[in-house]
């Protein structure tokens, strides 16, 4: 009964704030009748043309509430009459378009005016443009079935205009409204059942090319909308691809690929001959032809597409990497010819030997076909094309096509290591990217496997690591092929040691990957020697350390191989193990116990212990409120460190648990800082106890700041929890400053200040109030109409008390929460040997950290340096400076510029990567602000900003200058 | 009859000396003017006289067009001009002026200075025959005079080569050079619109062959000079100064850039290091990184790339070399080769003895030289290849194809499948042969704008590929044609319209009432006929033997308007006769199909 009562208290509750919003808008429909008075003055007013036009401008830069759209329209229909001058009419019609796209607005009432206008409508430019004033409204009246046959209806008639704009309009106003179902109407209205497919279709052959892209256009909008297209558009799509202009060609291979979707295991004619293909065949063979189109924005078009044709039967495919039907040779190699298979191309110069272009065997002249129909060659074009979007594209449909089919994979693998050498970045990036996607699919041959490693001297850093992650998950064929990875990674190692970490990753994986092919190597590459004892090598060399990871990885599935160890390898072992235990795996060695191993990976995630046990502990907590004080504080300071310690267990609850621990220490914080006895002290004895609180309510708002901000997959419901502990933070803060500070005018303010977060607290999250009964926010709220009338004094007062009778409110848990971290990987800090430099002057810091979990890291993430004077300095990166390599994962590399004063010694300075936060930007935008007024700075703005990373202290050393 | 005749005087089922005799609608214009490399008699230029006996050429010629720098397009052209006498303009492309009299200079050196040859054209010769070149822009329509206009398009190969097209009225031709249609790491592919010319006159170097990739061939030079690099070798790379050098310099540039190299590389000076000036100049004409980076950093700005000098050839150490000339017959290259071909370290990449595996050679003073370095050989040709021509075909659309620049078997395949594939005509006229092509030229006829739009008006399917028939009447006035109304026609010839009437007798038996009888005639024909307009007929007696008229076959095509009129006159005759009288007023297309 209680509970339904308080039910009712919320319902009640609701209802008073929806009625305040209703006073809001009210407010605004008091200036709406002057806005159109406004206009009618205005365009009565106008003495020429020209003025009215200037008029019309004006008033279209301001929005028009939806209640006086009505009016609006009515007076720029009367003016519309009246006006003689063409380009006003075009403005008004125009006015009418944007007007009825006005939300709340329902345009039917004007669309008798505008297709009476219509007819009248003598001006070609006019006429283009009420219709698509007409297409406005239609698209906004898309349910209203009468309307859309009558706006049809009055396209069909004006398609037979002579000007091209007319047309134009009319194509897209049919292929955006044109009835779907053919045979519903028939009966009632012998016009309805008009085939809209039919009268688009026959625009194809129209003579202005730009009216037979707006009837292609047309037919895509239709597909889009659901229809489903005849086969026969295919034909006709067919013809336009040998059409003079670019435009149409372009959408005639949209139409023919959407079409060859649609139908795809139809059977069509080959002309000139009696066989028939596929019909996704035949399409997949005339796009491919227009892959060597003389327009590269059609060339583009077609390789795009081509990578989504992935029904196209496997020897279609096959041909698109086949540029030389002529000759038979390539097909009798043998596998020992295979590694020369790239130099050698049949009869023809490969420009190797002086006069192997001499044909080797006669071939018969007429069974020679110069052109090819279908698809021959066409990515060995597509890949060799002048403009590096089409090589681009290319590329990308290689990627999807060889992801569908495997057999495919392996034969356009020669093109793809080719493509390594492009003379754009972006075109090598991309191709060693598809590279890695279709690498499940393919195996390295040793020649192949030579021109990727050769792209390992790369001078830039993004084309190496891209090339890391693809040997990564490389399979190689060959112990030579493991051996030649080896020596090209420990040269890319002694010529850029940045790539250390790298590179070190990806030995793990080709190690754990080919643990068969390094078995033979050990020897070799541990310069082990059966009879004498070689020389320990050194520890901290990084290409010793590389070796050793191949090998330890590999000897985790390859028990045989510790065998082959010398005693230092096993000392070396169990250093790196320890050093470096995300690279080096646990080994079962003879002679030793298996270090404890972690738990077994094969529990599913709800039978986990431990996930139970982070369960356990957090509702363990929500008994809180039962116990006295000091029992409270010591079960949530047990609590807290059970959680902490569970996240340093276990990496995937990580996350979870400290966002708990986090918000279990605010709680705490709270709980402590309200000591009874701490407040009972007279006035002067405070200042310490105070100085307690006080930081507590600091520490309360920073650690709720964190968990706002620092974790991916906070919802809603969180978000309303951490403000609310926000809240009681500055609660305590005003109880702590009245308590401190003398004087009623400083308290004035905060008071006043201290209400309105309230409100604003209700009003963000009204939605989510019933959640948080008997919450502090809750009793604050029923008792607002007093506080707001009672003196700063007594508000205090009853803070203090409702403070310390809330209740605890606990946190439900989201589904998936990630804490954001970033490490950064350079500046290492190890460095002894100060970064020297003219005072005054700047010097640039290379910054390189891995972030994990930062949504939006371009606008979030700041670097900070930290001089030794106390001077702070934060850094916005470029946008440019953030990589993206995996889900979650960023990768930001940039300079930091640094510059200081001159200082008699080296020092250290501290750099950190800081996550910015703006609290206001999460709070949905009031709907009383008029729109396009508010500010963009005010998302940009930063509050503050939270340290994510360890710092790392950079030795600098700023010389005075001299003279 | 109109007809397009073209002469090759050089490069007719050859290589070499390329020039081209096209006359076209009465104007005669001479494509390309090169020298032959295989000949020092007569034969190394075209022969003009075939032109004129006497007189001077500039009568006989509107214009020259040089299609690119390459000697054997460009080398007879001071001869041309100053010895045998041409004043006519000369046109070329910007870039195509800047380089060419390098070469010619060049060219005249060799000849004189060191084969001591006389009567040859001379450095001032050179410079005046410059004067009367025409620069022309890409995609730049030139008139030459009120008929006559050319146009360029970009041609790869090499920089400031251009396809040219000729039109005189609505006949063209199009003209290709030598051309490239894979783009190379300086140089575009070449284009060309739909132009469609009545003649297409295409190079046909590689008419067999088709190419593989050039990125195979890239990366193998690449990684060969880098392998022999990296073990302290030496490489000698024997270039021509001017076009395969540049994208090989571009491509080392690129990749010593790319793998962070410092071994120094060289090219010997002299006129490579003019023609780069002009390279880093006319950067609209390369490919579209270098288009795209210039303003960084212009690509031809070598930074790993120095100027040679001959005491670098002794330095220890790793290098490369560029070094002139390509064949290694002489200069430099030949004076580099010596010293380096003795290490089994080194690598050079041509030389035609050393390429058909000959390792002891046997130089000038009966020294023997043992090569013992490495010999590549490496075909970096910028031609377009059997496919690539096709594809040009293809684009231009031609009416029939015309091959030059080849070799005569090699043309007779590519011809074969030019007809055979493309259905267009294809020749490959030898030198001094003569090809004529017979062409309909479109005649332009101006027509009244009220006249098109009525036209207009009364046919609104949207056919419009097809021809349509229109009233009208034309005009021959001084040699301008205009198609105009009738009504406007008679006002200008100042005639009276006449009327014609087209009567038709048909003989029915029958013997119901006469008025009944014409108007089921009147319904009847009103269903089968319903676009005509068909009055009641009238009936009349008619004596006579019957003439029967076959329905519209015969329609007089000079009648203006046919008034419907009744037809009158009665007598009483046993037999009834029905006249008839039908108006076609839509179109003649519909009465024909009667």
């Amino acid at each position: 009964m209680a509970a339904h009562l308080k039910k009712r208290v919320y319902e009640e509750f609701t209802k008073v704030v929806q009625q305040q919003e209703e006073i809001a808008t009210k407010k605004l429909r008091l200036t709406k009748p002057s806005k159109s008075a406004a206009l009618h003055v205005d365009l009565c007013k106008a003495a020429s043309p020209a003025d009215a036009l200037q008029y019309l401008l004006q008033f279209a830069r301001k929005p028009v509430e939806a209640e006086s759209v009505e009016g609006v329209v009515r007076i720029l229909l009367e003016h519309y009459y009246k006006e003689n001058d063409p380009s006003v009419r075009l403005k008004i019609a125009s006015l009418l378009g944007l007007l009825s796209k006005t939300a709340g607005f329902s345009p039917d009432c004007i669309i008798d005016d505008a297709i009476n206008i219509l007819q009248n409508e003598k001006s070609h430019q006019v006429l283009a443009q009420l219709l698509d004033t007409l297409l406005a409204i239609g698209t906004k009246l898309a349910e209203n079935q009468a309307i859309q046959t009558r706006l049809v209806e009055v396209a069909c008639k004006h398609l037979t205009d002579t000007s091209h704009g007319v047309r134009n309009k009319c194509l897209q106003l049919l292929g955006n409204l044109g009835s779907l179902e053919k045979n519903v109407t028939k009966d009632a209205e012998g016009l309805t059942a008009r085939d809209v497919q039919k009268i688009i279709g026959d625009y194809f052959s129209d003579q202005d090319p730009r009216v037979r892209t707006a009837a292609i256009k047309a037919m895509l909008q239709l597909h889009e909308r659901g229809l489903k297209l005849h086969q026969t558009v295919y034909n006709q799509a067919c013809k336009l691809l040998s059409d003079d202009y670019e435009q149409v060609r372009s959408a005639a291979v949209q139409l023919i690929w959407v079409v060859s979707q649609l139908y795809p295991e139809s059977i069509v004619p080959i002309p000139s001959s009696n066989e028939e293909i596929r019909l996704v065949d035949d399409a997949f063979g005339k796009i491919c032809h227009m892959v060597s189109d003389g327009s590269w924005v059609v060339r583009v078009q077609a390789a795009k597409l081509l990578g989504s044709m992935e029904q196209v039967s496997s020897h279609f495919l096959e041909q698109t990497l086949d540029k030389k039907l002529m000759s038979d040779l390539r097909r009798k190699r043998t596998a020992h010819e295979r590694a020369k298979e790239l130099y050698s191309s049949g009869e023809f110069s490969s420009g190797r030997k002086w006069g192997d272009d001499a044909p080797k065997e006669e071939i018969d002249t007429g069974a020679v076909n110069l052109i090819q129909s279908g698809a021959c060659g066409a990515f060995v074009h597509g890949l060799e094309d002048e403009m590096y979007e089409v090589r681009i594209a290319a590329v990308e449909a290689l990627c999807m096509l060889a992801q569908s089919s495997p057999s495919f994979a392996e034969k356009c693998l020669d093109f793809l290591v080719d493509m390594f050498n492009d003379e754009i970045e972006e075109v090598r990036l991309q191709s060693i990217h598809t590279m890695r996607k279709i690498s499940n699919n393919i195996t390295l041959r040793e020649d192949q496997l030579d021109t990727v490693l050769a792209v390992l001297e790369d001078s830039s850093r993004d084309i190496r690591e891209a090339l890391h992650e693809l040997l990564c998950c490389t399979n190689v064929s060959t112990k030579e092929g493991i051996h030649l990875a080896l020596v090209e990674l420990l040269k890319n190692l002694t010529k850029y040691p940045t790539d250390k970490d790298s590179i070190w990753k990806c030995l793990k994986f080709l190690g754990s990957r080919h643990p068969t092919l390094v078995l033979p190597l050990v020897p070799e590459l541990l310069s082990t020697h059966p009879f004498f004892d070689t020389a320990e090598p050194d520890m901290d060399d990084p290409a010793y350390i590389a070796v050793l990871v191949l090998i330890f990885n590999a000897a985790k599935t390859c028990p045989t191989m510790p065998a082959l160890f010398s005693d230092h390898t096993f000392r070396h072992y169990a250093y790196l193990r320890d050093s470096l235990s995300h690279l080096v795996p646990a080994l079962r060695l003879p002679g030793r116990k298996l270090v404890s191993s972690a738990v077994s990976p094969n529990i599913t995630p709800h039978e986990d212990p431990s996930q139970q046990f982070l369960q356990q502990s957090l509702e363990r907590v929500y008994s809180l409120q039962h116990l006295d004080p000091q029992g409270a504080q010591e079960l949530l300071e047990f609590t807290i460190r059970d959680l902490q310690r569970l996240g340093e267990l276990q990496s995937e609850l990580a996350g979870i648990a400290d966002f708990s621990a986090t918000y279990l220490r605010c709680q705490l914080l709270l709980i402590k800082a309200l000591q009874e006895k701490l407040w009972n002290v007279a006035a002067p004895l405070y200042l310490k106890q105070s100085d307690l609180a006080s930081a507590a309510a600091k520490q309360i708002m920073e650690e709720t700041y964190k968990m706002e901000f620092m974790y991916s997959g906070v919802e809603n419901k969180q978000v309303v929890i951490i403000h609310h502990m926000r809240l009681q933070a500055k609660a305590l803060q005003l109880i702590v400053t009245a308590r401190t500070t003398r004087g009623v005018d400083p308290l004035f303010g905060m008071c006043e200040k201290f209400l309105q977060e309230v409100d604003f607290f209700q009003r963000c999250f009204i939605a989510d109030l019933p959640q948080l009964q008997d919450s502090f926010v809750d009793k604050l709220l029923d008792l607002m109409p007093r506080l707001m009338a009672s003196k700063p004094a007594e508000v205090v007062k009853i803070l203090q008390t409702m403070l310390r009778q809330s209740a605890f409110l606990h946190l439900p848990l989201p589904e998936q929460i990630h804490k954001a971290s970033a490490t950064i990987i350079e500046p290492a800090g190890e460095s002894d040997n100060p970064l020297r430099f003219t005072s005054g002057l700047v010097v640039a810091l290379d910054v390189d950290a891995t972030l994990e979990h930062v949504q939006d890291p371009q606008s979030t993430v700041k670097v900070q340096i930290l001089y030794p004077d106390g001077q702070a300095q934060m850094i916005h990166p470029k946008p440019a400076d953030f990589r993206n390599p995996g889900l979650g994962r960023h990768r930001l590399i940039t300079q930091v510029y640094l510059s200081h004063t001159a200082w008699t010694e080296p020092c250290q300075v501290e750099v950190r990567l800081l996550l910015a936060y703006n609290s206001n930007a999460r709070i949905p935008k009031s709907s009383w602000i008029e729109g396009g007024e508010v500010s963009p700075q005010v998302e940009t703005s930063i509050e503050g900003a939270i340290p994510f990373s360890k710092p790392v202290k950079v030795y600098i050393m700023p010389k005075p200058a001299r003279r | 009859m109109p007809e397009i005749r073209v002469t090759p005087l050089g490069a007719g089922q050859d290589v070499g000396r390329s020039c081209i005799l096209v006359s076209i609608a009465g104007k005669n214009v001479m494509l390309d003017c090169g020298m032959h490399m295989g000949f020092n008699d007569d034969r190394r230029f075209p022969d003009f006289s075939y032109i004129t006996q006497n007189g001077r050429l500039t009568d006989f010629l509107d214009c020259v067009i040089i299609s690119h720098f390459h000697l054997d397009h460009c080398g007879a052209l001071p001869y041309f001009s100053e010895m045998v006498g041409y004043d006519g303009p000369i046109y070329m492309t910007h870039p195509t002026q800047a380089i060419c009299p390098i070469l010619l200079e060049d060219y005249r050196k060799i000849a004189v200075d060191k084969k001591g040859e006389a009567n040859f054209f001379t450095s001032q010769m050179i410079k005046d025959c410059m004067k009367k070149v025409v620069a022309v822009h890409l995609h730049q329509t030139v008139q030459v005079d009120d008929e006559l206009e050319i146009k360029a398009y970009y041609a790869g190969h090499v920089l400031g080569a251009a396809m040219f097209q000729i039109k005189v009225g609505s006949e063209s031709v199009v003209y290709t050079g030598d051309y490239n249609m894979t783009p190379d790491r300086h140089l575009g592919a070449a284009w060309i619109d739909k132009c469609r010319p009545n003649l297409l006159i295409t190079e046909s170097t590689y008419a067999t062959t088709i190419r593989d990739s050039k990125r195979c061939r890239e990366r193998d030079f690449l990684k060969k000079v880098h392998e022999t690099v990296e073990r302290g070798g030496k490489v000698l790379i024997p270039v021509f100064a001017l076009g395969r050098a540049q994208e090989l310099c571009i491509l080392l540039e690129t990749f010593w850039e790319r793998m962070n190299l410092k071994v120094p590389i060289y090219f010997s000076t002299g006129l490579t290091e003019k023609a780069n000036h002009y390279y880093k100049l006319f950067i609209t004409w390369t490919n579209q990184k270098i288009r795209k980076t210039f303003v960084q950093r212009n690509m031809f700005e070598f930074k790993h790339i120095k100027a040679f000098d001959r005491a670098f050839a002794d330095n220890p150490g790793p290098m490369v070399v560029f070094a002139t000339p390509g064949m290694l017959h002489a200069g430099q290259s030949l004076q580099i080769f010596r010293k380096w071909a003795g290490n089994e370290k080194n690598m050079g990449t041509v030389g035609h003895k050393i390429l058909s595996g000959q390792r002891k050679l046997e130089m000038e003073g009966r020294q023997v030289l043992e090569v013992k370095m490495q010999v590549e050989y490496m075909s970096f040709s910028a031609h377009a290849d059997a496919k690539g021509i096709m594809q040009l075909v293809g684009q231009a659309e031609p009416e029939s194809v015309l091959l030059v620049h080849g070799e005569a078997k090699k043309m007779g395949f590519l011809r074969q499948k030019i007809e055979q594939e493309l259905r267009v005509s294809c020749y490959m006229p030898a030198n001094g042969e003569t090809v004529t092509l017979p062409t309909s030229p479109s005649i332009p006829v101006g027509i009244s704008l009220g006249l098109l739009k009525r036209e207009m008006a009364q046919g609104l399917l949207p056919e419009a590929k097809k021809p349509r028939l229109l009233h009208g009447t034309l005009i021959m006035k001084d040699s301008n044609f205009r198609l105009v109304s009738s009504e406007q026609a008679l006002k200008e010839l100042g005639l009276a319209e006449h009327q014609l009437r087209f009567t038709c007798r048909v003989h029915l038996q029958d013997t119901r009432k006469e008025q009944e009888m014409a108007l089921r005639v009147y319904s009847h024909l009103k269903r089968l006929l319903p676009t005509l307009r068909t009055q009641v007929p009238r009936c009349c007696w008619c004596p006579g033997p019957t003439r029967m008229r076959n329905w519209g076959a015969s329609l007089p095509h000079c009648s203006r308007r046919v008034s419907p009129r009744p037809l009158s006159g009665h007598t009483t005759h046993p037999g009834l006769w029905l006249c008839l009288a039908t108006v076609p007023t839509r179109t003649w297309a519909l009465t024909s199909a009667l």
